[in-house]
């Protein structure tokens, strides 16, 4: 059993009549639980594949199987419920719905669910990552880091399974950075959560339990290559 | 391998609540700027909602007022007054008679009674003044007189005279006959005078003591006295009836109260109309009332929705830069797993809800407008009108509101159900938003399908529906044609050399987002109304005055007898006037078609002659040839050939009784019978100050039958004409006069009000135009505000930023009141060309007026709206947050 796995998948945009193909052929399968890095060069299609594994976009070819579940046979918002169901979301830019407040951006995956006491788990989170008191401050009346901790308590809020970080520090000045990152490793080693990390800065990507390298769309190295292989045969 | 464990019972589910809480929270920061997008839409429920309260508050003062619209129970009308004979053996067999002992006599009294109105036209004087115009005279006297003897027609409704003590003593006299005898006559007329009460009027050489000005009689509507100004007096001198023109005779009858005038009609309706007898009851006369303002109010309601149509399409603009503005918090919400339907919901929800608020706001305002109606109406309102609320028309306004301002909005709210999650995390992911999602189709149908709908709900006619939307698409097509070309224009011959200021402000009007097609329909039309009101205004006119021109006649002179023709001629020679035209008239009746007066000699039964054709009498002249203002069009001339008379017909009168050359027609030429041959039919200009006619006969046929001229001529002018006008009312009362200047200001006049009514309708469509540009302005400030500081970082001066603003809404302004004139000039060349058949020349005037009007109005909105964008320190709009 595993949480994702990545059989043969390739990604070709084509724009303007021309072809790029962004991801050519990458496998991977990561375990439950465990912390990983996907690292590589600007432009390296990191980003690209965090979209595919979430089930943001559709793969050219190759699959992407989430906790098991095939998602390339899903429709999009099948594909959505998936991501409220067993994923959270940190990104670059924060992306808190501007018009709503701290704590009611941390209620959305919740209230998604129709889950009872929405507010009460959200303001139980905001606590935890030490906002408990600006819950009803909208996100423009927070700081970057403020911000992105708000985004931390909602990637948490549904009790994901599988948490994707893409440059969760990349708009984030250094000492801010060092605050996020030791809040995001902490809750997810609280929440259990399989955390895909997409970085490509080194020191934070040696944090976690396994790196896998990316360059030019294909995987140049994989700290526990066999192990993937192993478990695709 | 599969998807084992995904079920979709494990979708996520949340309650409706949580969408329309969504809705809420996410509406906090843009409520204001909704409320204005829908703010488009207000203006267009409220001239609704006026208008069909304004409808059914008239319908029912119709339905409360219809007695004293008719002033009596019932009105019987015929132009022979021998039938009056006939009232009395035909009404006794089926109104229950009263019969009374009174001092052991059995005395029987009919149940009615009624007042005999004599009303022709003719010339009246005011000896004070001098002044003397063609005039329309009611003689009323008592018939029979039952109740006592107050009681005189209006029996019904108010009569309003000043002073009101005159009402007493006009019915007074028609018992007592004082000398000299009161008159009662139109305020219209007494203004038009400067007469007073207490001088004297004449008519027929007869004097008439002024006693009271009626402002209003029963059923009478102001344009009606406009165009016939009455004098009322209580006895004619018998010659002036018998030598005068056209007399029409009317008894307006009451009952004892709990007659049933329907049931006497139903029963003697038929014997009346064998007889040549018209008559009018109330619940007839309420039909028939009813039908026409219902008309009215519904044409009006049509326009109003034309404005709410052109409030919607901002509406739709609008929310579509809402939703381009919206994309981003789309996809994240998708990101945490919100279907593509829960996020289009939330937004449906806030617009929908903002459209019910717009509705409602527009509901309140039309309301408090439709207070101001039966003034703005109360020329051509023969009742007065209470006014109170409509729940009716209150409701579906707020109906309509909803309902249309949701439809429009789902265009572009569709694209939010297609926004991909992948914008969350890459900034420049453009997703196709514009595709083609069939749902668009299904949506458009439904706005043509509403638009066909409302107009039928409101028309009950289905051509009409479709023909009106029809209408409108390409009014809206032509608009948004000229509007493209407009700004294809701009954008082709840009002129690069010009300065900045210049070309930043040209080059707005094209920018991505740029709200100038909207605006140039919604305002363009605006303008197209008022433009086509004043250049038809002119072109009637215009008609009008052509026969002005030249030496073509501008005054007839009519009903003169044989033995009067002399003198006329003495007198308009005396005044160094010619005669121009002189033509005898014969009146005569049409008595059957080749023997017949049912469907001729087709076998064809539709193609049978109206019934009028064998009523009315005919106006006919003979000579040999025809005249200038004729061209023939098949056959000959009226001409005599083997003792058969050929006649000459117009040719759509031709058409409309379905002749044919050859066709026998027999007249009753006043008890002697002609049988004539069609010879002929002829096309006739009826736009002149002539005297033209249906049928023509040859000479040397009527030439010995009881006939009067008519007398054309031409006055230098109004002095002259009101001299010769005088002359002839003092040596021949009989005799009538009516010159271009009469005509002139009686068109006019009626046009004045006509133009008020259409100008207030128009100024709905401008106002919801202003308001799309002031919620368009707010919707783009954002986007101007980071320009304007980004050039004054670059070194612009607050002068400069402000050129450019009025320049660019200045130029929008100008774009839009150029596309409704262009239309507008192109309408009304039209009917210049091919319906009034008028050289055109549009007045340049107004057209520059109305150009003017609309562009200072655009720029005024416009640099008041944007009036953060120009006072507020750079600084601080950067760090504002929108
Ligand atoms: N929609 C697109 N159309 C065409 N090319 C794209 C599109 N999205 C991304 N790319 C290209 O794919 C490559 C990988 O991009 P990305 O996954 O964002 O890289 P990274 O996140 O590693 O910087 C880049 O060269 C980028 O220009
Ligand atoms: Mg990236």
């Amino acid at each position: 059993m595993s949480i994702l796995r990545v059989e043969n998948l390739t990604k070709t945009y084509t724009s303007g009549g021309r072809e790029l193909t962004v991801l050519h052929g990458v496998n991977f399968t990561l375990e439950p639980g465990d912390t990983f890095a996907i690292v590589g060069p600007s432009g390296s299609g990191k980003t690209t594949l965090l979209g595919l594994c979430a089930g943001l976009d559709r793969a050219s070819s190759g699959s992407v199987y989430l906790n098991d579940i095939r998602l390339d046979t899903l429709n999009e918002d099948q594909r959505a419920a998936i991501r409220n169901q067993y994923v959270g979301f940190i990104f670059q830019n924060f992306q808190l719905l501007p018009t709503l407040t701290a704590l009611e951006n941390v209620m959305v995956p919740l209230e998604l669910r129709g889950e009872k006491g929405a507010a009460k788990t959200a303001q139980a989170l905001l606590d935890r990552v030490g906002l408990g008191q600006r819950g009803h401050h909208y996100p423009t009346q927070l700081s970057g880091g403020e911000q992105q901790r708000v985004s931390l308590a909602r990637a948490f809020a549904n009790r994901p399974k599988l948490l994707f970080a893409d440059e969760p520090t990349g708009n984030l000045d250094a000492d801010t950075s060092a605050t996020v990152v030791d809040l995001l490793f902490e809750l997810n080693r609280e929440a259990g959560t399989t955390l895909v990390l997409v970085t490509h800065d080194m020191e934070l990507a040696s944090r976690t339990q396994r790196i896998i390298r990316i360059k030019g769309g294909t995987v140049v190295t994989d700290t526990k290559e066999r192990k993937s292989e192993r478990v695709e045969e | 391998m599969d998807s084992p464990h995904f079920q979709t019972n494990l979708l996520p589910r949340p309650d409706a609540g949580w969408l329309f809480r969504m809705a809420w929270r996410d509406s906090r920061r843009s409520r204001q700027r909704l409320l204005l997008f829908m703010s488009a839409i207000v203006l267009g429920i409220a001239a609704l909602v006026a208008i069909n309260s304004f409808g059914d508050n008239l319908a029912q003062s119709i339905d409360d007022q219809a007695r004293e619209l008719l002033g009596a129970d019932l009105v019987l009308s015929t132009n022979d007054p021998k039938k009056e004979k006939l009232f009395y053996p035909l009404l006794k067999k089926v109104t229950p008679t009263t019969s009374q002992t009174i001092n052991g006599l059995n005395v029987v009294d009919s149940p009615y009674e009624y007042t005999n109105e004599i009303s022709f036209a003719s010339m009246v004087s005011f000896p004070k003044n001098q002044g003397v115009r063609l005039a329309q005279v009611k003689n009323l006297t008592l018939g029979v007189s039952n109740f006592g003897s107050q009681n005189s027609y209006p029996y019904y409704g108010e009569w309003q005279i000043v002073p009101q003590s005159a009402e007493k003593l006009w019915r007074d006299q028609l018992q007592k006959r004082p000398k000299p005898y009161y008159a009662l006559v139109d305020d219209a007329l007494m203004v038009q005078f400067g007469a007073q009460v207490g001088d004297s009027v004449q008519v027929g050489g007869v004097s008439y003591k002024i006693i009271g000005r009626v402002l209003k009689t029963p059923g009478q509507s102001t344009v009606t006295t406009t165009v016939a100004p009455t004098v009322f007096l209580p006895f004619v001198a018998e010659d002036l009836l018998q030598r005068g023109s056209r007399v029409s005779y009317k008894y307006y009858f009451r009952f004892t109260d709990g007659t049933d005038v329907e049931k006497i009609i139903k029963q003697v309706g038929p014997k009346l109309e064998k007889e040549g007898i018209n008559y009018d009851t109330v619940a007839g006369r309420k039909k028939q009332t009813g039908r026409a303002f219902g008309d009215l109010t519904k044409f009006l309601s049509l326009v109003a929705f034309v404005a709410l149509l052109l409030g919607c399409v901002g509406v739709a603009s609008a929310v579509q830069l809402y939703v381009k503005e919206k994309i981003a918090s789309v996809a994240i919400l998708r990101t945490l797993g919100a279907s593509g339907r829960q996020a289009f919901l939330i937004y449906l929800i806030q617009t929908a809800i903002m459209g019910f608020l717009g509705a409602a706001i527009g509901a309140l305002v039309g309301s408090a407008i439709q207070l101001i109606l039966p003034r703005i109406f109360s020329n051509f309102l023969p009742v007065t009108v209470e006014t109170s609320l409509s729940f009716p028309a209150i409701l579906g306004g707020l109906g309509t509101g909803l309902l249309i301002s949701v439809l429009f909005s789902l265009l572009p709210l569709l694209a939010i159900r297609n926004v991909s999650p992948l914008r969350a995390i890459r900034n420049s992911y453009e997703d196709d938003l514009s595709g083609r999602d069939p749902l668009r189709w299904l949506v458009y149908l439904l706005v043509i399908a509403f638009m066909v709908g409302f107009a039928y709900l409101q028309t009950q006619n289905l051509m009409l529906a479709i023909g009106f939307t029809g209408g409108l698409l390409l009014a809206f097509g032509i608009l948004t044609a000229l509007g493209l070309g407009l700004i294809w224009l701009v954008r082709r011959f840009f002129p690069a050399s010009w300065s900045y200021v210049w070309r930043q402000s040209l080059a707005n009007l094209y920018r991505p987002n740029n709200q100038t097609l909207i605006l140039v329909t919604s305002i363009g039309l605006g303008a197209f109304l008022i433009a086509t009101l004043y250049l038809t205004q002119g072109l009637l006119l215009g008609q009008v005055e052509l026969s002005a021109s030249g030496k073509q006649p501008n005054m007839v002179l009519f009903d003169i007898q044989n033995e009067q023709l002399g003198g006329v001629k003495k007198l308009v020679a005396e005044q160094k006037l010619p005669v121009l035209q002189q033509v005898p008239v014969v009146t005569m009746r049409l008595s059957d078609i080749n023997g017949k007066t049912d469907h001729v000699n087709r076998n064809d039964t539709t193609a049978r002659p109206p019934k009028w054709a064998f009523t009315r009498e005919y106006r006919v002249t003979y000579r040999d040839t025809l005249i200038s203002s004729e061209k023939l069009v098949s056959g000959k001339a009226p001409y005599q050939a083997d003792g058969a008379v050929y006649i000459s017909v117009e040719k759509p009168f031709f058409d409309r009784m379905h002749l044919k050359l050859g066709d026998t027609l027999n007249f009753n030429v006043q008890g002697a019978p002609i049988q004539t041959i069609v010879g002929g039919t002829r096309d006739v200009e009826w736009n002149r100050v002539q005297t033209n006619f249906l049928v023509v006969f040859p000479s040397g046929v009527l030439e010995q039958a009881p006939q009067f001229h008519v007398l054309m001529t031409r006055v230098p002018n109004n002095q002259v004409s009101a001299q010769l006008q005088r002359g002839l009312v003092s040596q021949f009362p009989n005799v009538s006069a009516i010159d271009l200047g009469l005509i002139l200001k009686t068109v006019d006049e009626i046009l004045g009000q006509i133009s008020f009514v259409i100008q207030f309708m128009a100024l709905f469509s401008i106002l919801t135009g202003l308001l799309v540009l002031a919620s368009s302005v707010v919707i783009s400030k954002f986007q101007r505000l980071r320009e304007s500081v980004l050039l004054r970082t670059l070194g612009a001066s607050r002068e400069q930023i402000l050129s450019i603003t009025v320049l660019e809404y200045g130029l929008l302004g100008l774009l839009a009141a150029l596309s409704g004139i262009v239309l507008s000039i192109a309408g009304t060349w039209g009917l210049a060309q091919f319906v009034f058949e008028v050289p055109y020349k549009p007045a340049v005037l107004p057209l520059v007026v109305v150009a003017s009007l609309v562009t200072v109005m655009t720029i005024l909105i416009g640099v008041f709206n944007s009036r953060e964008v120009l006072s507020r320190p750079p600084l601080d709009v950067l760090r504002a947050e929108v």
